[in-house]
């Protein structure tokens, strides 16, 4: 029907009782990345252990949202569901200012744009009602 | 515990086909593992040691191989780490032969990846199970996607360009012309795989390996045994093997797991890179060979794409690779492990025809499983015809 979006045919994650938390908080349209409140250690993505020391004692930190592309890929192929028609896109790893890299989408940008480097922010894609993600965009 | 000399690849076989749409995968692991142990002099009576996955499988897929073919090994080992497993078993299997757990050990693979129209590189990325995946698979990865992020992150850094890594294209089809088995064997230039269509920038299709059906079987057995065998023996000399990830966010992208299976293989083998006379490293695609040379120390970082231009990596140059022509020109059928044992023993036995390397005595194999961008494993071999 005209105006009526498609139903959302990409991936989604598996909220459980592990990463609920930060599925929460993007929904609120908030970065948060988890510190070792015994080694120090900070880690992307979240889990209930510190993988350096095995602490279970963790806080969350609020992330600026702010980083730089380190590699990407511009996407001319992929036969999977909900991508097939969303080509080219532009898949990467951005490190965040806070030391840590996270695979994301680089958007409201040409592909041909995007450069390693490019200082880039967060954007909080609200894809369905229950999930957020954080995708990044050119810093203005 | 030194491995070196312990077993010796003793069988070889690769099957022909390339396509195979009237048969199944355990018949052409079957037909395979026939061809090897004929090859080694020996009978499926002998078979006291198992080694196999694949991508056609379930997770407990050697249980029916063994239903399939009535074996009932006392070792077992179906290590599941992407396309480098065979190359793993093949030192696990060693291990086991010299501990005493059994002597004679077949590794095996097939699959129908082809005629079942898997689409491995640009289907999506299986999987959607492990806690990771639920921080990727949501913004579309695909196999080549990994692996492009590699490239382009090595061309940034280092300067290297779409010749150099269309260079090892190029290379891998003059080898699979003296192939009589390679599917594709008609002569490219650089120019036509800079040419060919983008799959996920900066790879081209022809930096991409093909999908194939096919297979393929090693027998391993223990150098006692060995010496009375019908072929010359491939002595293992030394293994390693390791994993790379996100590493909880720090990871630096360009070390790849072959950096560690490689020093260990090394060590454990006692020899040096002026000792290998030619290289089986697993060509997924264009960037994992150049990453792989330099990770395994044979130039330094950032050197891989001038180390592969000019020539020295065809039969004839200074460190031959990959002369069946490869997963980029003469098979891939989903996992290609298996074909880099099955070469590196053909070139140790002089078995090569028009590509054989001269005067080959020592031959490194180094599988990478998995995607370079994300998660991946690399086992590496040293392997040498040399009694002693």
């Amino acid at each position: 029907m005209a105006g009526e979006p498609k139903a959302y045919a990409k991936p989604l994650p598996h909220l459980d009782e592990e990463n609920r938390p930060w599925w929460e908080a993007l929904k609120r349209h908030e970065l948060y990345l988890q510190r070792c409140r015994d080694c120090g250690a900070l880690r992307y993505y979240p889990r209930a252990l510190c993988p350096e020391c095995l602490s279970s004692r963790t806080e969350w930190i609020r992330s600026k949202g702010s980083g730089k592309v380190y590699t990407f890929t511009i996407t001319y192929q992929n036969a999977a569901a909900g991508f097939r028609d969303a080509l080219p896109y532009v898949l990467a790893y951005v490190e965040l200012d806070e030391g840590l890299k996270m695979l994301t989408n680089i958007v409201d940008c040409r592909p041909e744009q995007v450069r390693i480097g490019m200082p880039v922010a967060v954007v909080f894609d609200d894809v369905t009602p229950e999930v957020t993600l954080a995708k990044f965009r050119p810093a203005v | 515990m030194s491995l070196i000399r312990k077993a010796a690849i003793v069988g070889a076989w690769e099957h022909p086909t390339r396509f195979a749409p009237n048969k199944t995968m355990f018949q052409i692991m079957a037909e395979s593992a026939r061809g090897a142990l004929a090859d080694a002099g020996l009978t499926i009576k002998d078979v006291d040691g198992l080694c196999t996955t694949g991508v056609g499988m379930g997770w407990m897929g050697l249980l029916g191989f063994c239903d399939y073919l009535n074996l009932t090994p006392s070792f077992v080992d179906s290590t599941a780490i992407g396309g480098s497993s065979f190359v793993a078993h093949t030192a696990h299997a060693a291990a086991a032969i010299a501990a005493g757990l059994c002597e004679t050990v077949l590794i095996v693979y097939g699959s129908t990846a082809a005629s079942q129209r898997f689409a491995i590189g640009t289907g999506g990325v299986a999987g959607g199970g492990e806690p990771c995946d639920q921080y990727e698979l949501p913004f579309g990865p695909t196999t080549v996607g990994s692996y492009a992020m590699i490239a382009q992150r090595h061309m940034h850094d280092y300067g290297t360009t779409p010749e150099q890594l269309a260079e090892v294209a190029v290379i891998a089809r003059q080898h699979a012309a003296m192939n009589p088995e390679a599917k594709y064997r008609e002569p490219i230039t650089v120019a036509d795989v800079l040419a060919s269509r983008m799959v996920s920038a900066p790879l081209h299709l022809l930096d991409c390996c093909m999908i194939s059906d096919g297979g393929g079987a090693i027998v391993v057995t223990s150098a006692a045994r060995a010496r009375d065998l019908k072929k010359a023996p491939v002595y293992l000399l030394g293994a390693g093997e390791a994993v790379r990830h996100a590493a909880r966010g720090v990871r630096d992208f360009l070390d790849i797991a072959a950096a560690q299976s490689g020093q260990l293989a090394f060590e454990r083998a006692g020899v040096s890179h002026r000792d290998i006379d030619m290289a089986m490293i697993y060509d997924s695609f264009t960037i994992t060979v150049i990453a792989t040379l330099e990770n395994l120390g044979f130039c330094k970082p950032g050197e891989g794409g001038a180390f592969v231009s000019g020539g020295r990596i065809r039969f004839d140059g200074e460190l031959p690779l990959n002369t069946d022509g490869g997963g980029l020109s003469s098979n891939h059928p989903g996992m290609r492990g298996m074909f880099l044992l099955i070469e590196a023993t053909r070139q140790l036995r002089g078995e090569a025809g028009a590509r054989q390397v001269r005067d080959c005595r020592t031959a490194l194999v180094h599988g990478t499983g998995g995607n370079l961008g994300t998660r991946h494993s690399g086992a590496t071999l040293i392997l040498s015809n040399q009694a002693g």
